[in-house]
């Protein structure tokens, strides 16, 4: 079992957004870059499968030299090998068709996403690079098992869940649920230093989008406190002030 | 030409689905060009022509049994068919879970640009800007589409539903599929019923560690069931399994926009923000006046929930009963 695990890097959920260069630029100044919450449960759950029938995970990442933490993160939790391509990761299409260019080369047998990045929060580069690749696609998935070259999963779908059976290869984007991240260990910190990860140069160029600028939401106008004591005063506030009831 | 994805749910469309109709339609009117809607699985004539009602020219079915359960891989070439078929230059979706599956998938067929969580409508004044949000709501970003064709991906209950009124215009298509598209299987699918879905709800009533414990929870249910809301809670409370994980709103967990969103013993920790926070009305009830929310809330009561909530749930049983 070969699985490829693609990783974002992240700013960390506590970052306060702000931006640069007149509102063109997102500012990374004091920012601290993480793993995806979400690819982190992938490359757990890669890992599970793997120790339990054996295999290989290599993890995978669109950025410039400054994702290495991240990546050799990767390493120390548990992944054999890493890829860099070396590219500011533009946007989802970008980011999967550089991703597809390298997994054509390799044949993994499961391709697994985070269900969406918590910086763009595109939630597609699954979808693109599944059909890049030809191969079928199952998104926020909460669960995943292998038996004999058949993935069967439980899907999310707005209102339930779904369970999906896929013959491998499949790309699948991981959803909250799927398994507890792992934390690395001084062994895997170790051991991680020596393990191979490759830079490869970028392939093709096409562009298809451009971000032109940034803005954050307007200050809300201030609270307007109702006393504890007349609390039910709320409903009559929502119903013929706010008119949201 | 603009298309549009009708997408239904056993054989019915969703608000959402009506929405996403209505912007297609704004722009194709605004450019001076059709709108078609493209519903893919089992759905009647009569909801087919209601989607006339909210803008589309001429709708186009796909229908087969093997479509009848969603399949990202053949909805999203029976799509992209009709899409090349029709000439389309603009794609529209709602940016739900199928949606996002089946649009990412159009995209590259098409080799189209793609926006997902779209709130605005194209400004065209220089290239084709959309703005979504961005870091689970914490920021907006304007971005430019470059391609000939654009596929938008739109946030569910951020546009207004208009009706046109135009006759419907029902084709149909086959979808140019055959048995190799049909790779993955659905097996089974279990919707929560009697329930409001937290990712279509309008209102939705949030409750977190204030609570204490899941034997707490009864009076959440109540309010929220008398509201019409649907529930939500914090991460620390979905972790603890007092919740399931579906009701976990904020970074790591669904964002949503609802127009009311009523936070109960939340603190309001930057993450819980960031998937709340486009929330058109929010209300706070915290003990503590320092807690965070209520900087970011449009109305807050600083008291012990376990007080005030009976008060506010039969003052909405009241109001309830009188309309
Ligand atoms: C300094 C900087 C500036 C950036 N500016 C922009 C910008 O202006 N516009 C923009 O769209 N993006 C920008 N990005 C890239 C962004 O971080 C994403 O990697 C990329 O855009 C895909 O985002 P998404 O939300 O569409 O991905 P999603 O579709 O939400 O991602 C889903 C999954 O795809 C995988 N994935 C996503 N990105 C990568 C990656 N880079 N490498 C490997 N796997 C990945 C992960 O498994 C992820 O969970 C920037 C990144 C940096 C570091
Ligand atoms: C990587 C990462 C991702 C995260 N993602 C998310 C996320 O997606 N969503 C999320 O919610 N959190 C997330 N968190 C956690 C977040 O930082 C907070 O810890 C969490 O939101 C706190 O939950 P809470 O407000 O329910 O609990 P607490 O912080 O414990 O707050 C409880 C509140 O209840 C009030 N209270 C107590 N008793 C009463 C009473 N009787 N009546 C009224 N009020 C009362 C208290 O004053 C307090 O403000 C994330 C954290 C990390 C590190």
């Amino acid at each position: 079992m070969k699985i490829l695990v693609c990783i974002s890097n992240v700013p960390d959920t506590t970052t306060k957004v702000t931006f640069t260069d007149n509102n063109t630029k997102f500012n990374t100044a004091g920012v601290q870059f993480i793993i995806n919450p979400y690819d982190e449960l992938a490359l757990t759950r890669a890992l599970e499968i793997t120790e339990k029938q054996g295999g290989t995970v290599t993890a995978i990442n669109v950025g410039l030299a400054d994702a290495e933490p991240s990546i050799r993160k990767t390493l120390a939790i548990g992944a054999n090998d890493a890829v860099r391509i070396n590219a500011e990761p533009q946007d989802a299409y970008f980011v999967a068709e550089q991703i597809a260019a390298y997994a054509k080369s390799e044949q993994f047998d499961l391709i697994l996403t985070g269900r969406e990045s918590i910086d763009y929060n595109g939630g597609l580069v699954g979808g693109l690079l599944a059909e890049m690749l030809g191969i079928p696609s199952v998104n926020v998935i909460t669960s995943i098992e292998i038996e004999n070259g058949v993935a069967t999963m439980e899907r999310d779908i707005d209102g339930g869940k779904e369970k999906v059976s896929c013959k491998l290869p499949l790309v699948a984007s991981a959803q909250k649920e799927l398994t507890e991240p792992r934390i690395p260990n001084m062994r895997g910190i170790m051991a991680a230093r020596t393990k191979p990860l490759k830079v490869v140069e970028v392939t093709g160029d096409l562009k298809t989008s451009a971000t032109v600028g940034f803005e954050l939401p307007a200050a809300k106008g201030g609270v307007k406190l109702i006393p504890a004591d007349q609390a039910e005063l709320l409903i009559d506030l929502l119903h013929n002030e706010a008119k949201v009831i | 030409m603009i298309l549009v994805y009708a997408e239904s749910i056993d054989g019915n469309f969703k608000k959402s689905t009506f929405e996403a109709v209505s912007f297609a339609a704004g722009i194709a009117q605004t450019n001076g060009v059709h709108c078609v809607a493209v519903s893919i699985g089992h759905v009647e004539d009569a909801k087919l022509a209601e989607l006339a009602n909210y803008g589309a020219d001429k709708v186009v079915a796909v229908n087969s049994s093997k479509l009848a359960a969603f399949n990202a891989e053949a909805y999203a070439k029976a799509f992209a068919n009709v899409a090349a078929a029709e000439g389309a230059t603009i794609v529209v979706v709602s940016n739900t879970y199928s949606g996002k599956a089946v649009a990412g998938r159009v995209a590259a067929k098409l080799k189209a640009g793609i926006a997902s969580g779209v709130i605005s409508i194209p400004n065209t004044s220089n290239g084709f800007v959309v703005r979504k949000t961005v870091f689970s709501g914490k920021a907006f970003a304007d971005v430019n589409l470059t391609t000939a064709i654009k596929v938008l991906a739109i946030t569910p209950n951020t546009f207004d539903t208009h009706t046109f009124g135009k006759t419907a215009n029902l084709t149909t298509a086959d979808g140019g599929l055959s048995d190799a598209d049909f790779i993955s299987n659905s097996v089974e699918i279990s919707r929560v019923t009697g329930k409001i879905p937290l990712t279509e709800a309008e209102l939705v009533v949030s409750a977190g560690r204030g609570m204490k414990g899941p034997e707490h929870w009864g009076i959440i249910e109540e309010l929220a069931q008398v509201l019409g809301a649907a529930t939500a809670c914090s991460k620390p409370v979905s972790d603890m399994h007092w919740r399931p994980h579906s009701e976990h709103v904020g970074q790591t967990g669904i964002t949503i926009k609802p127009n009311l969103y009523i936070a109960i013993g939340i603190s309001g920790a930057i993450q819980h923000l960031a998937g709340v926070s486009s929330s058109k009305v929010i209300v706070a009830i915290n003990k503590d006046p320092e807690a965070p929310f209520f900087k970011a809330a449009d109305y807050g009561i600083v008291a012990d929930a376990f007080d005030v909530l009976p008060k506010i749930l039969e003052a909405a049983k009241k109001l309830k009963a009188a309309n």
